[in-house]
């Protein structure tokens, strides 16, 4: 059984899932940046306490799953959403959507994802790929951050499927229920809350670890990281930090660049120049945020050890959490 | 960042797949180019690599020395911590921390062997019979 289906890669998977499978059902105008704007995919958070691989928890978006339910709630757009609790419901649900034709979203873990290569499987469970198709024993899996598509066996997938520890996928499987025209009313409509909320997100979280506050926060850590943890382990932490920032399927800096375009995209939809203005405001984040990345290379590298070295990096953060404070206090007092 | 700054450098990703970025061309505006790596990236990734084999390292001398049962060394080895390990086994916490001491791992029944071993992807022998020279 094979759907009808067309790949196209993308720079971040739920993002990716999410664009394929709307085109899919006929939402022809979606593409991967109107998407993670209208879900409000842009985020930032330090997690104190919590470790993940033994380094700090920090992410620059949402959360897993939101940019696919927020967009497709913003465009009216009914959606399936299953998790499971038995490996044997799960494939059972999965077979009969495949052979009504029906290509879902399946979240997994990428640890034992095979195709992937070794130094990349980590043990991250909030990957998202589309299962399209089945051909004897083997799915046909469209991978957005892949340039094709590839296939995984009966045991690959489900063990994928059910990848345990944080974020835990438990099979989950989503999709949109039915195939729909949106209008470009539709459109102008989600834009705006996709990006009202994602202003909420930056500027008005209460607290000091999320949003801009969050970028902030983290400057303040990494001041203190040389003494307080000792060179080797800040090293570390700042290595993890780029990490999250830029690997591969999870952005960072290049999330900044996706919502540059996000707004650009925005403008024929609702014609208000300040939408471009502020669209080099991110592109300016982006940007600083990879030369933040590149002195974090330096120290992490041993090219630069001295505690002014560190400040340096804080001072790119502090600049950050500046650029994405204007540009989403401009976004907020834009009147539509 | 411009078009013409996408980094096309070597990295893990060779013969794997290109990375999408998003970049703005000559005339300001956004388009997406496919980048091979950038280095920045590879060396973060390299870093993390490198205190992966470092606990790869004290775990097997752990267990060499007899302090800690071969379950510590494949569990490092596959980038776990109890916390993870004990999601795929089902196991508290604590009993993990009783499998990790040598005379309880002697004891463990053929059930509990094969249950860790198919989690590290090994047969029971490779788990009771740690062989590092092949490992």
């Amino acid at each position: 059984m094979k759907v009808d289906f067309k790949h196209i890669q993308a720079a971040h998977c739920e993002n990716g899932v999410t664009t394929n499978l709307l085109k899919h059902i006929g939402v022809n105008q979606i593409t991967e940046p109107l998407a993670f704007g209208i879900g409000s995919g842009l985020f930032y958070i330090y997690i104190p306490l919590l470790k993940i691989n033994n380094g700090p928890a920090i992410a620059f978006r949402t959360m897993p799953g939101l940019v696919f339910k927020r967009t497709c709630r913003a465009l009216d757009i009914p959606v399936v959403r299953k998790k499971f609790s038995s490996k044997e419901n799960a494939k059972i649900f999965l077979d009969q959507k495949i052979a009504e034709g029906q290509p879902v979203g399946c979240q997994v873990g990428v640890y034992y994802l095979p195709y992937f290569p070794k130094e990349y499987r980590f043990h991250f469970n909030a990957h998202n790929v589309i299962v399209y198709g089945k051909e004897n024993d083997n799915y046909l899996i469209s991978d957005p951050v892949m340039e094709t598509v590839t296939t995984l066996n009966d045991y690959e997938l489900e063990r994928v499927r059910f990848a345990k520890g944080a974020l835990a996928p438990r099979g989950q499987i989503y999709f949109p229920k039915e195939n729909t025209i949106v209008t470009e009313d539709q459109i102008r409509k989600a834009i705006k809350s996709g990006i009202n909320r994602n202003v909420g997100a930056m500027l008005r979280i209460p607290g000091n670890i999320a949003g801009v506050d969050g970028i902030k926060y983290t400057a303040d850590k990494i001041k203190k990281w040389k003494t307080k943890l000792g060179l080797d382990t800040a090293r570390l932490y700042l290595a993890q930090l780029v990490r999250m920032q830029e690997e591969i399927g999870t952005g960072g800096g290049g999330f900044r660049f996706i919502y540059a375009a996000f707004l650009q995209e925005s403008h024929p939809y609702i014609p208000n120049d300040k939408l471009l203005e502020i669209s080099q405001l991110f592109t300016k984040s982006g940007d600083t945020w990879r030369n933040s990345a590149v002195q974090a290379a330096g120290i992490y590298k041993g090219r630069l050890s001295a505690q002014s070295d560190f400040d340096d990096m804080s001072d790119y953060l502090y600049q950050i959490a500046e650029i994405e404070r204007e540009a989403f206090k401009a976004l907020s007092k834009i009147k539509w | 960042m411009k078009k013409k700054e996408v980094p096309q450098d070597p990295s893990s990703l060779n013969n794997f797949t290109k990375e999408v970025c998003y970049a703005v061309d000559e005339t300001g505006k956004y388009t997406t180019d496919l980048s091979t790596g950038w280095s920045v990236k590879s060396s973060a990734l390299n870093v993390a690599w490198e205190d992966i084999e470092n606990r790869i390292l004290q775990a097997k001398t752990k267990v060499l020395n007899g302090e800690a049962s071969p379950i510590l060394f494949y569990m490092e080895q596959k980038l776990m911590d109890i916390t993870i390990l004990s999601a795929y086994t089902g196991f508290f916490k604590w009993t993990i921390k009783r499998h990790l001491k040598p005379n309880v791992f002697n004891k463990l029944s053929d059930k509990k062997l094969k249950l860790y071993a198919e989690i590290f992807d090994i047969t029971i022998d490779q788990l009771k019979n740690i062989r590092f020279n092949e490992s």
